[in-house]
């Protein structure tokens, strides 16, 4: 230790980051394995899944992805704000981020609402009398942006602490790994989402 | 162990990747709505590809922080190529 009066700090940084990095690389390959799953069954069924995947509303979708990129730039901002010093801004800029991902979530709502009553959701009778294809279609699109929306949820929790930490100074100019931690775990739910948008939106 | 230096990046450039990532998810919003074929695959997932490397390398930190996390992850994503490779080389030929 270079500096003798911070020795008494048990603290690393880099190996708490290094932590989280090998978290965020369990939850990619968790998805990833999900997307191998999604991509076969797509290549067995092209039929069904191009027919269901246009039930879709890719408005809804690109609105979506929107309050994801921008929640990803307002909480990485927040580390930018943190870093000078600036209480006010970093609480506000955590604020936005759960502020956007509550709306993202009364979107998802409201979009798994319109296909429950349509009679789509998973073991229903809809679904059985479509076939084979439909049901996995469907099955995979409730488990995997569901998935995603529990990511979500835990997201927006943890942010919820970061704003308190922030708010009691336990994070501060000279102490933000959390915050950058959870940072990195708020960009990882957006990267999982720029890949569910294409392939069940977008991919008709 | 050296104290280390972290890299304050400017609010500035957060704006221009965000921007960036919008203009990429129009294009590839207007991109997929036309008929390309098996080219629509290809390039909405060229763009997602562009738009993750985006959030990693900035929004991520990979490209200030130490080497040694790109370098991870790096690895991480051979790894998860080459299942999804080894995977439709089954699926494909079998």
């Amino acid at each position: 230790m270079e500096n003798a009066h911070s020795t008494h700090e048990h603290r690393d940084d880099t190996a708490t980051k290094t932590g989280m990095w090998l978290f965020i690389f369990t939850e990619l390959l968790l998805f990833g394995g999900l997307f191998i799953v999604y991509s076969v069954y797509r290549y067995l069924h092209p039929t069904a899944f191009h027919l269901a995947a246009e039930e879709l509303d890719v408005v809804v979708g690109t609105i979506n992805t929107m309050i994801l990129l921008i929640s990803s730039a307002t909480i990485a901002m927040s580390i930018t704000a943190i870093q000078k010093g600036s209480k006010k801004t970093t609480l506000m800029l955590l604020g936005a981020t759960i502020f956007l991902a509550l709306v993202f979530m009364v979107n998802k709502y409201v979009e798994w609402g319109v296909k429950f009553e349509k009679g789509l959701y998973p073991g229903s009778f809809t679904l059985a009398e479509l076939g084979h294809g439909d049901t996995l279609f469907w099955g995979l699109y409730f488990f995997m942006t569901g998935l995603h929306a529990i990511h979500i949820l835990i997201g927006i929790i943890i942010i919820g602490f970061m704003m308190y930490y922030v708010w009691k100074e336990s994070i501060t100019a000279d102490n933000f790994a959390f915050l950058e931690n959870s940072g990195l775990y708020w960009h990882l739910v957006d990267i999982v989402w720029i890949f569910l948008f294409p392939l069940f939106y977008l991919l008709t | 162990m050296e104290k280390e230096t972290h890299h304050i990046v400017s609010y500035k450039t957060y704006l221009l990747v965000l921007l960036a990532l919008i203009v990429l998810t129009a294009i590839s919003v207007a991109v997929t709505s036309i008929d390309l074929g098996p080219l629509t695959v290809t390039v909405a997932l060229l763009l997602a590809s562009i738009k993750t490397i985006l959030v990693l390398m900035i929004f991520m930190h990979l490209k200030f922080d130490q080497k040694i996390f790109a370098i991870m992850f790096i690895f991480i994503l051979f790894s998860l190529v080459s299942i999804i490779l080894i995977t439709f080389l089954d699926y494909l030929y079998r």
